[in-house]
């Protein structure tokens, strides 16, 4: 299975937001990061491949076109995760990862059901907070929340808008390891919007550097992020080390 | 994940979840008994000297009645009696979907103008003698306040249907025709004659000395049409509480479900206003009842919604009987009266856990 995107356009009234932008044919199992500054339009663009807004262009997942599939049916095979939780509503955690799993329907709550829902949130290790409200919970836990409100429906393709915004540093690498380990388990597609270029590095099979609603780079990390494109994009300067795990190390320094 | 720590085993989990199912259904059940219950002490509050068992005897087994009680329970007392269970239960209803659908804890009947849109249709038949469907004949009243009702819930459904209209929008409008309405009405009260503002006043202030078996039946059908809707669309209105990019993420039509929410809350909220008039306050506390109860999971927030407006409107029905012997108040006096003081401290009591 693969996902591929072209010549995507979107505009909000007369301000473009994804001008042509597409890609290469993504893999199934692997996870690529979607990069760029505030406003390249990364949100824009998981938007317009899970359907929630009409853009011109075209999104393949195989050798469907999803604009022939119902909206319910797109979403059912991409499961996308919204950068921002309302969460101030008396609804408790496993209810609302129950919602999830059951996708909307049906009343009966099976004894798997309930079971799975139970399973994702001590998995998540989230599961002390079952039966608190969302609303009480911090702004990291409830995108932990939402993560495991995301990873628990059968999905082909996972597009997760900043999910570890709101984490602490340990929080951070467990959410994107339980993300990338879902997704090789699932051979699914997997694509997380992020900030840091960090985690990027660390945690992506493949990176996509967005500007301007444009698609300026793709490929391996240790490729895209030793291009100019990067420093440029951003507006500082950009030094790639190797670290004590022969990882990538990015490190940004403003202009001076 | 390999390592999981300081986090309950799955069977906790499952046990904390099925506890809290449990615990709901038997809350709804108890809910139901104490309506029950109520019931029987509306029909018994009065001047017959009726007994609390006789009369859940007579309800629960109508045959062994006699012809005295008959009359008294079932032709004179009970139609007043279920109408306030079933306009409350309408009224519960209404306020708890449009709460949900407006993300607004002040949204209800009321608040957004339909209550005063249907006051305005009665005037115009009390006042100016105009009835907008011809044919009716003597409930040209009544129909007058529905057609108004729904003409104020189009307006709100075409101001959904604008480019960039959001919840806000509509409060906002509802806001603008509740004031709208409430002018057009002093209007009409100025040149109104001494006997017509009597009965526009005992009207406006609601009333369910007019219930009948035929005006009960309606509004059981209408709830039994609307209500299955809304609760077969428990997973999508609950999803609507996390907001609306979430909703939508999850595949619910966030637009489709809104439009057909408020078309089914305008038919409960118009049928229960015009029939006994404007109630405050039930459609908004009764919901902030049962989401202190029960959350906001639908599945028990509904169902327990409508059990608290029905109880309301019957306990209040008592007690616009018992508080002068010989006299019945109005009850949307009552319902105010007592509202305030409840809602504020509602309020206050909340610790502002939600809707922040």
């Amino acid at each position: 299975m693969t996902l591929e995107v072209r010549g995507l356009n979107f505009a909000y009234g007369v301000r473009p937001i994804l001008r042509r932008a597409g890609f290469a044919p993504l893999q199934s199992g692997q996870l690529t990061a979607l990069i760029g500054p505030n406003a390249s339009g990364k949100s824009t663009l998981f938007r317009a491949i899970a359907g929630l807004l009409k853009a011109e262009g075209t999104v393949l997942l195989g050798e469907t076109d999803l604009a022939t599939l119902s909206p319910k049916a797109r979403l059912s095979r991409v499961c996308f995760m919204p950068q921002f939780f309302a969460a101030n509503a008396a609804l408790t955690v496993f209810d609302v990862v129950m919602m999830a799993r059951k996708n909307l329907s049906g009343w009966r709550v099976t004894s798997e059901d309930t079971q799975a829902v139970a399973q994702a949130l001590h998995e998540a290790e989230i599961g002390h907070l079952a039966e608190a409200y969302i609303s009480e919970l911090s702004g990291g836990q409830a995108q932990m929340v939402s993560v495991c409100q995301a990873l628990i429906r059968n999905s082909e393709v996972y597009l997760f808008d900043e999910p570890t915004s709101a984490l602490d540093l340990n929080h951070q690498l467990r959410v994107l390891n339980q993300i990338r380990e879902a997704v090789a388990e699932r051979d699914a597609i997997g694509i997380v919007a992020l900030h840091d270029l960090n985690l990027a590095a660390r945690f992506a099979d493949h990176l996509i550097l967005l500007r301007q609603g444009e698609v300026l780079a793709e490929g391996p990390p240790n490729d895209i992020l030793r291009r100019p494109e990067i420093a440029q994009t951003y507006g500082v300067d950009i030094h790639i080390a190797t670290g004590p795990k022969e990882d990538l190390v990015v490190h940004a320094y403003s202009h001076a | 994940m390999t390592q999981i720590s300081n986090t309950p085993s799955v069977d906790t989990i499952v046990g904390g979840y099925q506890k809290r199912a449990v615990w709901r259904v038997a809350l709804v059940v108890a809910a139901a008994l104490i309506l029950f219950a109520t019931v029987v002490i509306d029909v018994i509050t009065g001047p017959a000297d009726l007994s609390f068992w006789r009369v859940a005897k007579v309800i629960l087994n109508p045959s062994v009645a006699t012809t005295k009680e008959e009359v008294i329970i079932w032709d004179l007392r009970l139609p007043v009696a279920m109408m306030a269970v079933v306009v409350g239960a309408m009224l519960g209803v209404s306020g708890a979907e449009l709460q949900t659908i407006l993300n607004n804890p002040l949204a209800e009947p009321f608040t957004l103008g339909l209550s005063m849109a249907a006051s305005f249709g009665a005037a115009v038949a009390i006042v100016l003698g105009w009835s907008v469907l011809p044919g009716v004949g003597a409930l040209f009243v009544t129909v007058n306040a529905f057609v108004f009702a729904m003409g104020a819930s189009l307006l709100l459904f075409l101001v959904t249907r604008m480019r960039g209209a959001n919840p806000e929008t509509m409060i906002l409008m509802g806001i603008a025709m509740m004031f709208t309405f409430n002018a057009l009405l002093a209007f009409l009260q100025y040149g109104a004659s001494e006997l017509q503002l009597a009965q526009l006043i005992f009207w406006q202030l609601g009333s369910l000395a007019r219930a009948t078996w035929p005006k009960v039946a309606i509004c059981v059908v209408i709830l039994a049409i609307v209500l299955p809707y809304f609760l077969s669309r428990s997973w999508a209105l609950t999803a609507l509480r996390m907001g609306e990019d979430k909703a939508a993420a999850l595949g619910v039509n966030v637009n489709a479900l809104r439009l057909m929410v408020l078309a089914g809350v305008s038919l409960l909220s118009a049928v229960a206003v015009s029939f006994v008039g404007a109630i405050a306050f039930v459609g908004l506390v009764a919901p902030h009842i049962a989401r202190m109860i029960v959350g906001e999971d639908q599945r028990g927030f509904l169902p327990l919604s409508a059990l608290a407006g029905a109880l309301i409107l019957s306990g209040t029905s008592i007690l616009s009987k018992a508080i002068t012997p010989g006299i019945v108040y109005p009850i949307g006096m009552i319902t105010s009266l007592i509202g305030i003081p409840f809602f504020v401290s509602l309020i206050l009591g909340q610790r502002k856990r939600h809707w922040q």
